[in-house]
């Protein structure tokens, strides 16, 4: 089957008065329907960027200057970086048939109107009766639909939290609407950036298997942005890998977790403190820290933190991603010698 | 055993909700409420618990930058003599401060931006007597050297440090009037991955070579797990469950601990995924439930859980604060 | 954009052991509008110093017969070669309304030198000179209006120089005043909070409550008027700036009250720091570029205030000179219609405006170095 989004040689670099900041530089995955593919990656890996690519709300200095984005969304399959950001055709897009689960819902609900008229304005918006073309719904048809999604995400009492304010619900039904407004209109692609990161552990654990739940049911594809590799192994079914604006690994997430390819990667599993780790032992760790965005080093952005890095070579040449074996590719030396094309 | 270097009697702190024109109080948030533990010298106790469980503001009376509505805080001091924080006013605080020093939770806010690292790792000194400039330089190069930055840097301010390098700075100015107690309130937390694991490294290293004694304050329960000794579990101001660290892992004894453990994702996709998640979210401190404040989200509830708030007890080597603590068979990770 | 990681390598040493000062000024720099009108505000600070230097005739000379002369525009070019002049004027009396009616004689060339003798003056009121920045060539025989004269024949040009050292002055002192206050109170509200918290807020409320004008006009009129105008001008300075601190007070209040929970500060507390120390090290130095340009911005508005009082013939009182003065004498249509020219000191004050809202923009978003 086609895959619902396709992002190739994505680039997104920001122009800043102390030089330029490739925060994407030729970053590529497929999402595939039904599947979730999940991004993991420290701060400065572009991570959130890429997410504001795709539904092409990058802010100046900011500026997507290469690459393709294939939707296939209902109709005919789109390149998304082609559409003008404030277009009709991508405003039907965005919010319609790709969502976003913000990292902040407190942030991305208004304040000054209840949460479900929030939804009602949004089904209103895109949803058409009967067919594509058909009248807009009215208000008691939204308001009893948007009932009905708050069900569906595990909101007791809907028929009541449709009239309450953002401020008024707590921060795990907050999350909650926000994800009934995200699936109001039945997206194809659901993008969710960080949402558990503001949520305590019990609360995450509800709405990770909210999310999990309703993806089985629906079916829909979803891109999970996170900075919680263990978020990441119980979500994902693929992983992309990323450092400092570049694809490091990606594969399906047994691979990732138990036959890691990319020196990122592996070292990045052991230096994670879990539950089922030896206490007090000294974990293995990356040596230095992430570098600065505008000093980025040469060749594949890992070499200087990385142990097995090849002198002459990596610190040269950037790696292309290739595959290695089976669905899992790595940019890395070790496997190839493929170098990316300046 | 001697006697502890910190022991916590009774702990409350409540915050007054005020209302209207005259300011009256209509309630109280209970912060706080009846928190007691001990730490021995040399040991690690981890506070964890979700937002809003007290875990920073019992911190916080401790390093007594808030003053406790009631309770004992007992420090026995350099000089042995136990003393009790919680009466001291600013003036009989000072002598003490230097003996219990903090790492933050923020490398971005913890550090004077208009004052170079020199200046910044120094002044506790400074203001602890060491008047020599001389002795001053001396002294934060090897509280450099041992939080492992390059001394030539002293001289830099903060932006020119990442995260990491700036959480070292913190604690190299925590360690530098070498505090008996160390109180660390999420230090690792705001930190990336492949940084997180070089500073848990780093105080863990710390504490054997110096015999720190610290309170560890967090919500991330594997890295709890990884550098404590004892762990006390707080849940809407009170203290629910206390043990050592593995027997608390291995064998939770109150309901919410185990299901806070289960409740970590683990990085693991063959791992079973949390599917026991609890109901409901945490209680609102300004109006807790009856009875024991869990049991609205208890899978385990009886009707006494509803009416009879238990009381903290031993069972099995951990202090808890549950009704059934004895019979229920509860698993950790 | 994800935060910044680490400095960037390129920029190295030199931005790492950068002081905040030295931050501020790389950002400020970059502000290309507020560069130029620092540099324009400079200026005015120059014939604040000594406006006799810049005066090319005594400013309290008058000359009935010489009222109402228009602007002499310079020329720069005499011929090819560049020797700037004016040309010469000729009077003659209108017969039938009896006024002196002036008119440019272009064939008569008034050379403009750099550097001529002139009346005697003491700069700084000390060092006694006679030497003008610019005038007519001694030899010419005729004097130099650069903006003419007004109705008594004085030149407006030197008159304007005058104003400007009293009105800049004028607005320099008043905030530097309430900056003082502002700082003081401000910060007695922000650091101690409680009851002099509230006394302060409701004392700050209800002199913002105050229509300013009438209590000026109050205030003003109760200057004697037998006293002499410096002590009037520092009278006007301590009534602007009495409601001016509090917007600053409420500004340095803000500021303590967000940089009391600041983890430094804590850091410091805890290290057992006196309060003195935590003020004078921590908070201060990080408001301080804040106060700045919040002072700068408060500068036009006292400029426009002491304008509008003198204006309305209540602030600076001739002989003494000031924009609001100036422009008094333009405050009728008939003179307006007849010496358009007097409406210049109206263009100067909205130009040092301007330039103190620019510089103060620029200072305000550079003063914060670590923000985005």
């Amino acid at each position: 089957m086609d895959p619902v989004l396709s992002v190739r040689d994505l680039r997104v670099h920001f122009v800043l008065d102390e030089g330029l900041v490739r925060a994407v530089d030729g970053v590529s995955f497929d999402v595939a329907p039904g599947q979730v593919v999940g991004i993991v990656g420290e701060s400065g890996c572009g991570k959130s960027v890429t997410m504001r690519a795709i539904l092409q709300i990058v802010e100046p200095p900011g500026r997507v200057v290469g690459g393709r984005m294939l939707f296939r969304g209902e109709r005919e399959a789109v390149d998304l970086a082609t559409l003008d950001p404030r277009g009709a055709a991508m405003r039907a897009i965005r919010g319609a048939e790709i969502a976003l689960i913000p990292q902040e819902p407190m942030a991305a609900f208004s304040p000054v109107h209840t949460v479900g008229d929030q939804v009602i304005e949004a089904l209103r918006l895109h949803q058409r009766k009967w067919r594509p073309t058909g009248p807009t719904l009215s208000r008691a048809e939204a308001r009893q639909m948007t009932a009905e999604l708050f069900q569906d995400v595990g909101i007791s009492m809907p028929g009541e939290r449709v009239d309450a304010y953002a401020w008024q619900l707590s921060g795990g039904l907050r999350q909650r609407a926000m994800i009934a407004m995200a699936l109001s209109c039945r997206p194809r692609l659901l993008i969710a950036d960080e949402p558990t990161t503001a949520i305590d552990v019990t609360t995450q654990a509800q709405i990770l298997n909210l999310l999990r739940d309703l993806q089985r049911r629906h079916g829909t594809a979803i891109v999970f942005i996170t900075h919680d590799l263990g978020v990441i192994a119980q979500m994902a079914h693929h992983v992309v890998v990323m450092y400092l604006g570049r694809v490091m690994e990606q594969g399906p997430v047994d691979d990732i977790f138990h036959a890691p390819r990319h020196p990122y990667t592996q070292a990045l599993l052991r230096s994670i403190p879990s539950l089922l780790a030896p206490a007090q032992s000294l974990l293995p760790t990356i040596a230095g820290s992430i570098p600065h965005p505008l000093g980025r080093p040469p060749g594949c952005a890992f070499h200087p933190r990385c142990p097995e890095a090849m002198p002459g070579l990596c610190d040269r040449q950037t790696p292309a991603l290739r595959l290695i074996e089976g669905a899992q590719s790595a940019s890395c030396f070790l496997y190839h010698r493929e170098t990316v094309e300046p | 055993m001697s006697a502890p270097l910190l022991e916590v009697r009774g702990l409350r702190k409540f915050f007054e909700i005020r209302r209207g024109f005259r300011r009256r109080v209509v309630g109280s948030v209970r912060a706080v409420d009846d928190v007691s533990f001990t730490i021995q010298e040399g040991e690690t106790l981890g506070l964890v618990g979700e937002s809003g469980c007290g875990k920073t503001t019992t911190a916080r009376c401790i390093l007594r930058a808030m003053a406790p509505s009631s309770g004992e805080i007992l420090f026995r001091a350099a000089d042995g003599r136990v003393v009790d924080l919680a009466p001291l006013s600013r003036a009989e605080l000072r002598p003490l401060r230097p003996q219990i020093q903090m790492i933050f939770q923020d490398p971005f806010g913890s550090l004077n931006p208009r004052m170079t690292i020199f200046d910044n790792v120094g002044e506790p000194l400074l203001i602890n007597g060491m008047r020599s400039r001389r002795a001053r330089l001396d002294r934060v190069a090897a509280l450099l050297e041992l939080t492992g930055l390059r001394t030539e840097y002293m001289h830099r301010f903060p932006h020119a440090f990442s995260g990491g390098q700036r959480q070292r700075i913190g604690i190299a100015r925590a360690l530098a009037t070498e505090p008996r107690l160390v109180v660390a309130d999420e230090p690792v937390s705001a930190l990336d991955v492949s940084v997180r694991a070089q500073v848990l490294n780093l105080l863990l290293e710390l504490r054997r070579r110096l015999g720190l004694t610290m309170l560890f304050v967090a919500h991330d329960l594997s890295v709890v797990k990884h550098i404590c000794d004892r762990v006390a579990v707080m849940y809407v101001g009170q203290l629910v469950e206390q043990a050592p660290t593995a027997a608390l892992f291995a064998r939770p004894r109150h309901p919410y601990t185990a299901a806070l453990i289960r409740a970590v994702p683990i990085p693991d996709p063959r791992a079973p995924s949390g599917d026991v998640a609890l109901a409901g979210e945490v209680a609102n401190p300004a109006n807790p439930p009856s009875g024991c404040y869990f049991h609205p989200r208890c899978p385990f509830v009886l009707e006494r859980c509803r009416a009879e708030a238990p009381a903290l007890r031993e069972v099995d080597g951990h202090v808890v604060r549950c009704h059934r603590a004895e019979e229920l068979e509860l698993t950790g990770a | 954009m994800a935060e910044p990681v680490a400095t960037p390598p390129a920029a190295g040493e030199r931005i790492a052991v950068a002081a905040n000062w030295r931050l501020v000024w790389w950002r400020f720099r970059k502000h290309r509008l507020a560069v130029a009108s620092a540099l324009i505000l400079v200026g005015f600070y120059l014939v604040v110093l000594c406006p006799d230097f810049f005066s090319t005739q005594d400013p309290e000379a008058t000359a009935a017969r010489l009222a109402f002369i228009p602007v002499q525009r310079v020329r720069w070019l005499d011929g090819w070669t560049p020797r700037p002049w004016v040309p010469g004027i000729i009077g003659k009396r209108n017969p039938t309304t009896l006024r002196m009616e002036w008119r440019l004689d272009e064939g008569r060339k008034v050379p403009v030198r750099v550097l001529v003798a002139g009346y005697p003056y003491r700069l700084l009121g000390v060092v006694p000179l006679r030497v003008h920045l610019l005038g007519a060539a001694p030899d010419a025989g005729a004097s130099l209006h650069l903006l003419g004269t007004d109705r008594l024949g004085r030149d407006q040009w030197s008159r304007l120089a005058h104003a400007t050292q009293t009105s800049m002055t004028i607005g320099l002192t008043a905030v530097t005043l309430s900056v003082v206050f502002g700082v003081l109170f401000g910060g007695i509200s922000g650091y101690v909070g409680g009851v002099p918290d509230l006394i302060i807020q409701r004392v700050i409320e209800l002199l913002q409550s105050l229509p300013t004008i009438p209590i000026w006009l109050a205030l003003t009129a109760a200057l004697p008027r037998d006293w002499s105008p410096l002590r009037v001008f520092f009278a006007i300075t301590v009534i602007l700036s009495l409601v001016g601190w509090t917007t600053l007070g409420r500004e340095v209040r803000g500021r303590f009250l967000s940089l009391r929970e600041e983890d430094y500060v804590l850091a410091a507390e805890l290290a057992g720091a006196s309060r003195t120390r935590i003020i004078g090290r921590h908070m201060v130095p990080n408001f301080l570029s804040h106060i700045i340009a919040t002072s700068t911005l408060a500068i036009p508005a006292m400029i426009i205030n002491e304008t509008a009082l003198s204006f309305l013939g209540l602030g600076i009182r001739p002989p003494a000179i000031s924009w609001g003065v100036l422009l008094q004498e333009a405050q009728n249509i008939q003179t307006l219609a007849l010496a358009p020219w007097l409406l210049v000191p109206g263009l100067v004050v909205i130009v040092s405006v301007l330039a103190f809202n620019l510089v103060g923009d620029g200072l305000r978003d550079a003063a914060d170095p670590y923000g985005q």
